[in-house]
């Protein structure tokens, strides 16, 4: 007879592991991706390359020389890190710019916390955050979507994100209708066919990957739906009350990096409640602090600051959101 | 205000700002003002404090903090309280109330500790001998090899509730390191080749580990003179031959000890041998007599095998004497215990020279 | 046959692998020698009321439970009394069991032991209760909690329900779908018995959907009693907790910390039900139970009516089962069942099954970081939160660990199972339950 092996029940393990998690991501990235490439070309591969690269190397090298811990880098959280920087920025961004941001996304907002599971905050949005604020010029550059085998909407070389462009038109004193209509259409946006960071331009791939993600049951259904909601519904109401100054929800949804925000990083299972009640909370919470930053801010994207304060409150959210107790509500007994 | 202040400070530092300043009769206006209520607050927040600190005075006993300052300050609770401000208070309280600190010891700092602290409280400190934890187990992967695979988390309190350990003995160490985690004086670790745990020096006898131990197996013993110390290295209660399936240095409860012992310091009870460290006189005359090799000396000069024998053929002669004689003999033969394995040594250095 | 089904919060669906569902349940041979563990059950030990040497008789008495949560140990065999003796069991540690030699297969003269069914019930309730206790019925589900104590019903409290547990939902297992099909009219008698000792009227067998042929035979026993219903689950591990039963069944939630009497429910295993039937109508004590022998090293995975005291090991040898290539030997199902240290331990009350795995499958997967993904929360049925209890129970904060309500795991392994990174959740909930139990109980006695 062999040794036996004691342990304690269960002796079944279902067959989910992290890296599965991880690369279930990675290929719910992958049409928008594509996407970006599709636009912008060279410049996009090229950022995305530099980006996942430059992630990878920073955690190899942190776990190898810094903390002298099991090297992980092929669990994938690091590549996750590394496609949803590039998402982030612009297709023209220079080199050195991107490798700062990666420098800043694994090292000081994932491994100064202690690696995958620790981190407070989405490293990536920290990265694109930081990025943002340092190289304002840089960051707010967008190229102009020019197709592989078609021509752009414009002549220019560079022009503002769609969001960007309307709200700088808004401001101006224009009305709603008249700044609409210099932007792409909605089918144009849906499609991806606008100004933008890599990865936030097409709505469509970013549902796909989001649905992909859902069907996976990498991610659950509460997060994206508390954050649309609330967004359809914050929006709704001022668009209901003043049409001509407020966009509609339709507008806020598919342009600049809501979807992709309410896919992939709000979602992000490190930084985000653990129980369901408070990731609703936590959507919630998200899709009105984007829409007052859209609306009243000075930025014209929200995204990425409202989920980074968001995050800050993900600890609080834990601790005060309890999940539904079995036998919390006393069902009735007759 | 701080904004003002700032102008202020700021102006003064250029001379041909301030004589604008003078002229303006405004700005000493608010310079006048600024100056008055800060003075205002400040005076009324004194008043405030001062009542408040008058309403919720608390009356302490100044020793307290006389007796903390000499405490190790560790908070390791092995005193049994809380932290060393409670046994501090502890300490006060009872030397107030009975006029003795018995029964209170801080087992960290030892009986130097104590004397100061009984001298601050004007009293006498009564000697208690230091302390060690001892392992009483020997259970090592090549005494009781491993029958199965433990496959769970490093946790001893978990896997003495799962089973009874991968070397099978329900008595013996787990050796998953509950009692290193507890240590708060990095005084036990792992010993990776045996799987058991070792004490080192840095020991002051807290107790941390006593607790964590889910199967009891650490005890507190008297550290001994020269730290030398006889235990026996096994608490497993059952009978001899179950005990010895699982390990091969298991007491066996066999009692041989228990008739050699001189002291009557042994006791046997539920198959296992037990040396009261109080009793014991550290005479070794239990140690080459356990067949299972159970009975551990530490910090004793090695001894060949064959004056051993010898040794031990002198003990029976010597007991043959009779009880009483022994009995009586006690502090002389405590006296005189000591020398004799220097003697040991010594033959052992002529031995070796030869 | 109405509606599927199931308890809503949480839940997971492990692989079935119900190798020997369609192998009928075979007498296992009596051994040579039984060892029968005085305390087989949850509450206090039974005492030994025989010594070495006496002969015993199969049914005799040999150890009485005196204790109000206790329960009469039978022998299984006739023979002589070898030792009695503290002995291995399944847990790993030596507890007092008696050991027989067996001589011959002579039974108790007072035990009907014709395959006649007797269906009249003339015994009245207490006499019901008084029987159950005298013939040692356990629930034979895993727990093992005296039959007859859950019978008595605490004043104040009516019961309205009697659920029986047919659902099975440890995947392996096959004992009670093969006792299903095989002694139904008897599960169903037991269940008419145990409707009179409780007093009810209605009666609900809860069986899960992976089972029709199960389902189909009971449905069509039952038409006979207008008050026993057979209610199919949609499949969901662990519906076969008692608490999950009662929600599925009926909708209601036993509360934190209650008894499913506290919503006028008694949950009973079809195993049970047929032990009750025959200890009630045959006067048979629990001397034998089915045990399913399977896993994935073992030839013929099989169904054995097997005598209480059988070493494992020789059910292990006669179902084929390859000691080579096992890594691991568990008592029980997959998900609650108990690692064993040796397989030369006995067969005892609660063991329904055994099984072995390979030795690839025998290890656990590798430990990570916790991601805080949350799924532990979401596959919890009790609503709890395993990876909050874990850091707890890791740092010793068993006050706050109480206030999160770790009393109430039911000890499922489903947020074990399921976390991808295969932290052992379970294993310091286990911990955090018994230490937290135990600051409860010196509570009590301060």
């Amino acid at each position: 007879m062999n040794m036996l092996t004691i342990s304690g029940s269960p002796h079944v393990h279902d067959d989910s592991t992290v890296k599965k998690l991880m690369y279930g991501v990675v290929i719910a990235m992958i049409p928008a991706m594509l996407v970006s490439f599709y636009f912008f070309g060279l410049g996009a591969v090229k950022v995305t390359l530099i980006a996942v690269i430059s992630c990878l190397f920073f955690e190899w090298f942190i776990q190898k020389y810094i903390l002298k811990v099991p090297v992980t880098i092929n669990d994938g959280s690091a590549l996750i890190t590394g496609i949803l920087l590039a998402f982030n920025v612009p297709s023209n961004l220079p080199v050195w710019i991107i490798i700062i941001g990666a420098f800043v996304s694994i090292a000081i907002a994932k491994m100064s916390f202690g690696g995958l599971g620790k981190n407070p905050f989405n490293p990536a949005l920290v990265g694109r955050v930081f990025l943002l604020i340092s190289f304002p010029v840089q960051m707010t550059s967008w190229p102009v979507a020019v197709p592989l085998f078609g021509e752009a909407l414009t002549d220019a070389i560079t022009g503002p994100t769609t969001l960007g462009f309307v709200k700088e038109s808004l401001k101006s004193g224009m009305t709603v209708a008249e700044a609409m209509a210099e932007a792409p259409s909605y089918m144009q946006e849906f499609l991806g066919f606008q100004g933008g960071s890599l990865g936030e331009v097409s709505a469509i791939a970013l549902i796909i990957g989001g649905l992909y993600m859902l069907f996976r049951k990498i991610i659950t259904w509460h997060i994206p739906v508390a954050y649309i909601g609330s967004v359809v519904i914050f929006t709704g109401i001022l668009w209901f009350v003043n049409p001509q100054q407020y966009l509609d929800p339709v507008f806020h949804l598919i342009t600049g990096g809501m979807l992709l925000g309410i896919f992939f990083m709000a979602t992000d299972l490190v930084t985000s409640p653990i129980n369901t009640r408070g990731m609703l909370i936590f959507g919630a919470g998200a899709g009105i602090l984007t829409i007052i930053i859209r609306i009243w801010g000075a930025y014209p994207e929200g995204v990425s600051f409202a989920i980074l304060i968001m995050n800050a409150f993900v600890p609080l959210i834990n601790r005060g959101i309890k999940p539904k107790r079995f036998g919390e509500k006393i069902v009735n007994n007759k | 205000m701080f904004l003002l202040l700032h102008t202020c400070f700021k102006q003064e530092s250029d001379g041909s700002v301030l004589t604008n300043i003078k002229e303006n009769k405004e700005v000493n206006d608010v310079l006048i003002f600024a100056v008055v209520s800060l003075s205002a607050i400040g005076v009324s927040a004194a008043v405030i404090l001062y009542v408040v600190a008058q309403k919720f005075k608390v009356i302490e006993d100044p020793r307290i903090d006389i007796v903390e300052e000499e405490l190790p300050a560790a908070n390791c609770g092995g005193c049994g309280f809380p932290g060393c401000r409670n046994f501090a208070e502890a300490l006060v309280k009872k030397a107030s109330n009975d006029n003795s600190i018995e029964g209170l010891n801080c087992p960290v700092g030892g009986s130097d500790v104590m004397s100061k602290v009984a001298g601050i409280l004007g009293l006498e400190a009564s000697e208690q001998d230091p302390l060690i934890a001892v392992i009483r187990c020997n259970g090592s992967r090549k005494n009781a090899p491993k029958k199965v695979n433990y496959n769970g988390p490093s946790s001893c309190a978990f896997a003495h509730a799962l089973s009874s350990g991968e070397n099978g003995c329900p008595y013996g160490c787990l050796g998953l390191g509950d009692c290193v985690v507890a240590c708060d004086f990095d005084a036990i670790h792992m010993d990776p080749d045996t799987a058991l745990p070792v004490v080192n020096n840095k020991c002051v006898a807290c107790g941390a580990c006593v607790v964590a131990c889910p199967r009891d197996i650490i005890e507190l013993r008297l550290k001994g003179k020269k730290e030398k110390r006889i235990f026996v290295s096994c608490i497993n209660q059952e009978k001899g031959g179950p005990a010895r399936k699982n390990c091969s240095v298991a007491c066996i409860g066999c009692g041989k000890c228990v008739q050699v012992c001189p002291f009557d310091a042994i006791t046997l009870e539920n198959n296992l041998a037990y040396i009261d460290y109080e009793k014991c006189k550290l005479c070794r005359k239990c140690v080459p007599v356990c067949p299972t090799e159970a009975i551990h000396e530490i910090n004793f000069p090695p001894k060949k095998p064959k004056p051993e024998v010898k040794a031990v053929q002198e003990v029976k002669v010597e007991k043959k004497t009779g009880d009483e004689e022994v009995k009586k003999l006690v502090p002389v033969t405590e006296k005189k215990e000591p020398p004799a394995p220097e003697t040991d040594t010594e033959k052992k250095k002529i031995k070796s020279n030869i | 046959m109405c509606a599927l089904k199931t308890f809503k919060l949480g839940g997971v669906h492990p692989p079935e692998n119900k190798h020997s569902a369609d192998r009928p349940i075979e007498v296992f041979p009596i051994p040579k020698q039984v060892v029968i563990p005085v305390n087989q059950n949850l509450g206090a030990p039974s005492s030994p009321l025989i010594k070495k040497g006496d002969m015993v008789t199969a049914g005799q008495l040999i150890a009485k439970g005196e204790a109000f949560i206790s329960s009469n140990v039978h022998s299984s065999v006739s023979g002589k009394v070898l030792k009695i003796d503290n002995m291995m069991d399944q847990t790993g540690y030596k507890r007092m069991a008696v050991v027989i030699n067996v001589e011959g297969d002579e039974w108790d003269g007072s035990i009907d032991k014709s395959d006649d069914l007797k269906e009249q019930i003339t015994l009245s309730r207490e006499e019901i209760i008084k029987k159950i206790h005298e013939m040692g019925i356990v629930g034979l589900g895993g727990a093992a909690f005296p039959s007859h104590v859950k019978l008595m019903i605490p004043e104040g409290k009516t019961a309205e329900y009697l659920l029986i547990n047919g659902v099975e939902c440890e995947p392996y297992l096959t004992a009670d779908h093969r006792l299903m099909l095989e002694k139904g009219k008897q599960i169903l008698i037991g269940a008419k018995i145990l409707m009179k000792g409780l007093g009810v009227d209605k009666a609900i067998i809860g069986i899960e959907n992976n089972k029709p042929d199960a389902i189909k035979h009971i449905t069509e026993l039952a038409k006979e009693f207008d008050d026993i219903k057979v209610q199919a689950l949609k499949v969901k591990y662990p519906q076969g907790g008692e608490k999950q039963l009662i929600k599925a069944a009926v909708k209601r939630e036993v509360p934190s910390g209650k008894l499913p009497i506290e919503v006028g429910c008694v949950v009973n295993n079809v195993g049970t039900a047929f032990a009750v039937y025959e200890a009630v109508q045959k006067n048979k004590p629990l001397i034998e139970r089915v045990v399913t022998v399977t896993g994935k090293t073992v030839k013929e995975p099989s169904n054995f009516l097997v005598r209480i005291g059988t070493p494992l090991n020789e059910l292990i040898e006669k179902s084929g089962g390859d000691k080579e290539a096992t890594g691991k030997v568990v008592s029980g199902g997959p998900m609650m069942g108990k690692a064993l240290n040796s397989v030369d331990v006995p067969v005892v009350k609660g063991t329904s099954g055994v099984l072995l795995f390979k030795e690839d499958e025998s290890v656990r997967v590798e430990m990570k970081h916790c991601i805080r993904c949350g799924r532990c929360i979401q596959v919890c049925p009790m609503g709890l939160e395993p990876v909050l209890l874990t850091q707890l129970s890791e740092r010793g904060r068993w006050e706050e660990a109480e206030q999160e309500m770790v009393m109430d795991c039911i000890e499922c392994g489903s947020c074990h199972y399921t976390c991808p990174s295969g932290r052992p959740l379970l294993d310091f909930l286990r911990l955090g339950k018994a230490k937290v139990g135990q600051l409860i109980r010196n509570r009590g006695k301060k």
